[in-house]
């Protein structure tokens, strides 16, 4: 059951992010941006959580669970560490996201040749 | 029989099927995207059962989930599947790892530093430079809340 409340979820995610390409303007990159900004602020406002405990992965996997990732660690920040932790939280608890990307994506940029366009 | 440029074709092909493709272009987001979103939770569940908290077991998929999304990318794989998925491939956190290591890939040839050293963040930089400035923001309004009402 929770495959598909994850698959509902997450593809419903992807159908907003379809929509906003197809009726605005809005370049895949803003939409990037949107997705995280948004989920940073539902989080904090604690009104990610819920669905993050209904979807699972539909939830996390999406950017907006990205954003989830930043604002939950700011939270858990600012009660560990108070003022420090308002600095601290977001990107502590994205890190292993980001090295990871990091460091796949050096070394499958350094061994592999992007396609040549015809 | 009257000769058409590709330009005139293209037109009279949107001007035909231009109702269905915006459906047709959203189930196919929500196919794939929802797909990945499963396979993710699959990954997700059988970490869990190796003895892993909720926590750990989320941030390992997320890593393993970027890691076959840079491979696929390296594979001129994904960008394939994104071409008939469209936001369907974006908006996971796949699509973050795509858009780091296609630039990176391409813009190797201009050098290790500003080329894939800096090209790597064409895209996922603003991610992370609005998502923590956005975090940091509404730190310090959670911070003030609390202080004021606490």
């Amino acid at each position: 059951m929770d495959y598909v409340r994850a698959f509902l979820v997450g593809g419903a995610l992807c159908v907003i992010g379809q929509l906003l390409i197809d009726f605005t303007k809005l370049t895949p990159a803003r939409i990037l941006v949107i997705y995280v900004v948004s989920g940073t602020i539902l989080t904090v406002l604690g009104l990610y959580q819920p669905l993050v405990e209904f979807a699972g992965c539909g939830a996390t996997i999406p950017l907006t669970g990205f954003g989830y990732s930043l604002g939950k660690g700011v939270i858990e920040g600012i009660d560990k560490n108070g003022l420090l932790g308002v600095f601290s939280g977001g990107l502590a608890k994205t890190s292993a996201g980001i090295a990871a990307a990091v460091f796949f994506g050096f070394f499958v940029s350094l061994i592999c040749k992007p396609k040549d366009k015809k | 029989m009257k000769k058409i440029t590709t330009a005139q074709y293209k037109e009279m092909l949107d001007n035909i099927t231009p109702g269905s493709s915006f459906l047709l272009k959203s189930l196919r987001a929500f196919l794939i995207g929802g797909a990945i979103c499963m396979i993710a939770q699959f990954i997700c569940n059988y970490l869990i059962g190796l003895n892993l908290s909720q926590n750990d077991a989320s941030t390992f998929t997320s890593i393993i989930m970027i890691l076959i999304s840079a491979v696929l990318t390296g594979l001129n794989v994904y960008g394939k599947i994104a071409k008939f998925a469209g936001a369907g491939t974006l908006v996971p956190i796949t699509g973050f790892a795509n858009a780091v290591v296609s630039p990176a890939m391409e813009f190797k040839t201009e050098g290790y530093i500003l080329g894939l050293g800096a090209k790597m963040f064409i895209i996922a930089g603003p991610v992370i430079v609005y998502g923590v400035l956005t975090s940091v923001i509404c730190g310090f309004l959670l911070l003030i809340f609390r202080t004021v009402i606490g």
